[in-house]
């Protein structure tokens, strides 16, 4: 038998213990409640035949059949991979790449940062915008090379339906990658000196240091550019509708816009509801084992 | 001997290093190109008549500057029957986006002391579902929560606004002052506590005034978030309430009428002035919060 | 204590009077998409007709082609219990509404001023749930129109306005052979089912018009003259320019002002926008019905939400009357460039085109020509419509088949049902 002796705690003490539980679970609680509930909400509608207005008598699969049986949701779907993957990658590499630049102690850093970090203040309509222009064929970059000499020059990728997509990931990135310079940046600026000295030292050239050094001790970097981006990716419902409508057709749907367009537009909430369960297992497939494996190495 | 600049990492070594030199400044210098030319484009456009729209390229200078557009869409340009610019919207916005930005940075600050300062079971799983709601897009809640604004007698108005982005505020707050805490070391809070501090005690008088980084770094992102915030926007003010995203969004996108395309880009920059000029003046502020641990792991 | 009692029961009365006196006027808060240019300006003749006779307006305006972002305002507010007073709301949407009890009913207003006496009875339907009035129109909008440039056509050498595809095409060659693009287009879902169903009247007629895309009967939607019809869209798809995706269908309408396009297929709120610019009809431009020898109607109307108390509800009263009063169907329709919804407004203020408009509407009533437009929201609901829209604008912008289309759409129409 194993005794155990225990001291016993003051209650002041025990207060004190609690106390932090108690600061966090009400705000816990309303993460719970407006993240948690409405997502268990969403849930059940996709269940229901919820048209116009939500109707809460349970209906089975049938929306999940119509979804998957609807061509458009399918272009949405492969939309919405092909754009996450080239804009987080795009903007990683770009980030990564001029924060090395940055870091080569260059005089005007500032100014040149501010340039690079600017597009983040825009909200995306504004970026839709300007890009809808720059990238029309008649209006922009292809009617001015054009009027420049160059006739056969042809840019018109905003109105073909294959590569209408890739404007919005042009768009984005040009949005996104400053903010993600500025992270990688700031985790740059707080590698040791003493590591780079040592690897100096040892004869790497800048290039190994740069690959075998800093870049492993700046994982925890990348997880959170990761999840901004992440976050950034999905939220580009505001760009696509400002930038191509969706269009040519339905080319540039995503699923965002996907729900969006049947729970507004055409009065088919439940419908919606499943496209958005299905946009978040994705999700969830994809975000959670990368914060469980990160998450759990942190040691305290 | 060659000389080394302990700060970077690219060793200067005469002619390659002056080469080297030149080739980081063009590629610096495209990339500059490529992140200026629309903000150019818009500030061009907004310049000119809309004669010299229609004739001209978008992306040609201005040839006669004018600022007519400028001033129509700060104070004359109809949103609806309401012909009064983007003025009034422009005030809406600030009064939803300050309070929003202070609580839900408070409440944030909190959270991340909380769970990281006081050690306490399970501190991670709640911080994990906290951050998940970062990744929920925001059309699954627009209708459950214009319920619970009703029940709640919001809808509509712009506090109700307020509390909605304080709500979906709380993951990146809570992210940013979490890794930062992390990074700072639990001596001092136990030294405090041995003075006899409390919790709040040690929040307030210690853990808030050295946070200074993460502060920084919290409001910056979330005043560009609820700013240019659109989605909620419509969903959940009605009219005279509508933020400036919104009143944007109305004069830019007509359904009919003479597209007036120097008076959108006005609007445009007029809108993202504010989140501009943050940038631009607390950008330093915000690389040197980034750099103290706010989003290291 | 009795002269406080009188006193009091005095003021009471008093406050309750002109309390009453404010009732009678009401307040109406109004959702619309209207935001800029013409159709503000037309919104602005509302609500200065409505503040004219005492009442209050509060304008709630959230501009997006075709109301996508108010829908969303509506639908966000109806759930949160605190509707506006009017929506700027027509079609099968109303009765989609009316069908969750959103709406009131302004059938009192509509009794007592006989409206179904002088509104066409397919437009009286879609105004009503259950028989009663539950919305009010302010105009007729036709789908049907093609609008040229009559320059262009000269220097093509087309010497008249084309009453059938055949003869479309034969003109749109001509104009290409000249150098002017034959269709000015806009690519937007909306715009490429307008002309579809425009397509669609002149190869089947408007019986098939109806079995088709407003009874959604499945043999027709994959018919051979379904086919046909698809056949003919894919070579109009030939004859518009290459920087057609996206663009707003006042934007093309400038092209046909401009001279740089011959036709352009589009409602007659197309007409507004050459007016607006000085252009003479006849003159700077023409207008001409699409072939088929029918009547696609579209009309906007406000719908009545339900909201309490006696302010908003006077408010909502004195709004319908207001609406279907003579006067401001005229002002209105002046404005818009549609003609009134009415048929016994006098026109004498209208153009050429809205008299032929007119005449044209009481002609296709007599031969059961008027169908109610399935891009413009009069004929099927918004999830129907939907698969619709995909389908055509997809049509548009791929190599697709005739037939494929035509099989694919009788599916997405099954499903959606």
């Amino acid at each position: 038998m194993v005794t155990r002796t225990q001291k016993p705690v003051p209650f002041s003490q025990k207060f004190e213990s609690w106390l932090p539980r108690i600061v966090v679970s009400p705000l816990f609680a309303l993460s719970l409640f407006f993240v948690y509930g409405f997502i268990g909400w969403t849930l059940y509608i996709s269940f229901t035949k919820s048209g116009v207005m939500p109707n809460y008598t349970f209906e089975g699969l049938s929306q999940y059949e119509r979804l998957w049986a609807t061509p458009r949701w399918y272009v949405a779907l492969g939309n919405m991979f092909v754009f996450s993957g080239l804009f987080i990658v795009i903007s990683l590499t770009i980030g990564i790449f001029l924060a090395i630049l940055l870091d080569q102690r260059v005089r005007i850093e500032g100014v040149i940062r501010t340039i690079y970090l600017y597009p983040m203040a825009l909200s995306f309509i504004v970026t839709g915008t300007v890009w809808k222009w720059i990238l029309n064929p008649g209006l922009g970059i292809q009617n001015f090379v054009r009027k420049a000499g160059f006739e056969d020059f042809s840019f018109d990728w905003l109105v073909n339906s294959d590569y209408a997509i890739y404007t919005v990931v042009i768009a984005a990135v040009w949005q996104s990658s400053g903010y993600a310079m500025a992270l990688f940046l700031a985790g740059l600026r707080s590698v040791d000196d003493e590591i780079l000295k040592a690897a100096a030292i040892d004869g790497a050239s800048a290039f190994r240091t740069y690959f075998s050094v800093v870049l492993p001790i700046m994982r925890p970097v990348f997880l959170s550019t990761v999840i901004i981006l992440a976050h950034l990716a999905i939220k580009s419902f505001d760009l696509v509708i400002a930038l191509t409508g969706g269009g040519p057709g339905y080319a540039t749907d995503m699923p965002a816009t996907f729900m969006y367009a049947f729970a507004f537009q055409r009065s088919e909430l439940g419908v919606a509801a499943a496209s958005a369960v299905m946009m978040l297992t994705t999700v969830i497939a994809i975000v959670v084992p990368y914060l469980y494996s990160e998450l759990r190495g942190k040691k305290r | 001997m060659n000389r080394r600049n302990l700060g970077g990492i690219v060793q200067q070594k005469g002619a390659r290093h002056l080469a080297m030199r030149a080739l980081l400044f063009l590629t610096l210098g495209v990339f500059c190109l490529y992140y200026l030319a629309p903000l150019i484009v818009m500030v061009a456009t907004s310049l000119k008549s809309l004669e010299e729209i229609r004739t001209g390229s978008l992306i040609s200078l201005p040839q006669d500057v004018t600022f007519d557009a400028w001033s129509k869409a700060w104070s004359s340009a109809c949103v609806g029957v309401r012909c009064d610019g983007l003025k009034p919207f422009f005030w809406n916005s600030v009064a939803m986006v300050v309070p929003a930005v202070a609580i839900s940075t408070i409440l944030g600050a909190l959270n991340g002391y909380a769970l990281t300062k006081w050690q306490f079971r399970g501190a991670n799983v709640i911080f994990a579902l906290i951050l998940f709601g970062a990744f929920i897009p925001f059309q699954v809640i627009l209708l459950p929560m214009a319920r619970t604004l009703g029940v709640l007698g919001l809808a509509g108005t712009i506090p109700g606004l307020v509390f909605v982005h304080i709500i979906y505020g709380l993951a990146f707050t809570t992210l940013f002052f979490r890794n930062f805490f992390i990074g700072v070391s639990d001596g001092i809070i136990q030294a405090a506590q041995v003075d006899g501090a409390g919790f709040f005690g040690i929040f307030f008088r210690i853990v808030l005034p050295m946070s200074l980084p993460a502060i920084v770094v919290t409001v910056i992102w979330q005043f560009t978030q609820i700013w240019n915030d659109f989605l909620f926007g419509i969903a959940f003010t009605v009219g005279d309430s509508n933020p400036v995203t919104v009143a944007l969004n109305n004069v830019v996108n007509t359904s009919t009428g003479v597209k007036e395309y120097n008076v959108d880009m006005a609007a445009a920059i007029i809108a993202a002035l504010p989140t501009l000029a943050v940038y631009v003046i607390a950008g330093a502020y915000f690389v040197r919060g980034l750099s103290a641990g706010a989003v290291k792991g | 204590m009795n002269i406080l009692k009188k006193a009091f029961v005095i003021s009471s009365v008093a406050s309750a009077l002109s309390a009453g006196s404010v009732y009678a006027e009401g307040t109406v808060e109004v959702l619309h998409w209207w935001t800029s240019g013409g159709e503000a300006k037309a919104v602005g003749e509302l609500k200065n007709a409505f503040e004219a006779q005492g009442g209050t307006w509060i304008d709630s305006p959230i501009a997006g082609g075709g109301g996508d972002a108010a829908m969303t305002a509506l639908r966000a507010r109806v759930i949160a219990g605190n509707p506006p007073t009017a929506v700027q709301l027509k079609g099968p949407g109303i009765q989609e509404w009316a069908r969750e009890g959103a709406l009131n009913n302004v059938n009192d207003v509509a009794e007592s001023e006989k409206w179904d006496g002088v509104l066409p009875p397919v437009l009286a339907e879609i105004m009503k749930y259950d028989g009663a009035y539950v919305a009010a129109p302010v105009n007729i909008h036709r789908v049907d129109w093609m609008w040229a440039n009559p320059q262009a056509l000269e220097t093509a050498g087309v010497s008249e306005m084309p009453t059938t595809w055949d003869e479309f095409n034969a003109a749109a060659e001509k104009l290409m052979a000249a150098g002017i693009v034959p269709l000015a287009h806009g690519g937007q879902p909306w715009q490429d089912a307008t002309v579809f169903e425009d397509v669609v009247l002149g190869i089947g007629g408007a019986d098939f018009f109806r079995k088709a895309l407003v009874e959604l009967d499945q043999e027709a939607l994959q018919s051979d003259t379904m086919i046909a019809a698809f056949d003919q869209l894919r070579t109009m798809r030939g004859y518009v320019d290459e920087n057609f995706a996206g663009r707003d269908w006042n934007l093309a309408t400038g092209m046909v002002m401009r001279g740089e396009a011959g036709f352009q297929i589009m409602g007659d709120w197309a007409k507004g926008e050459f007016l607006a610019a000085g252009k003479v009809p006849g003159v700077d431009f023409l207008c001409a019905p699409t072939p088929g020898n029918g009547f696609v109607l579209n009309s906007d109307s406000f719908t009545f939400f339900e909201v309490e108390g006696d302010e908003n509800i006077a408010g909502q009263q004195v709004l319908a009357s207001l609406i279907m009063s003579p006067g401001f169907q005229e002002t209105f329709n002046l404005a818009k460039g549609s003609i009134p919804a009415r048929t016994d407004v006098a026109l004498d203020a209208f153009d050429a085109c809205a008299l032929r408009s007119h005449a044209d509407l009481l002609a296709a009533i007599e031969n059961d020509a008027l169908v109610p437009s399935m891009a413009h929201e009069m004929a099927i609901p918004r999830s129907i419509r939907g698969e619709f829209l995909d389908l055509v604008t997809n049509f548009f912008n791929s190599d697709m088949s005739s037939e494929e289309a035509a099989q694919s759409l009788a599916a997405a129409v099954a499903r959606a049902q």
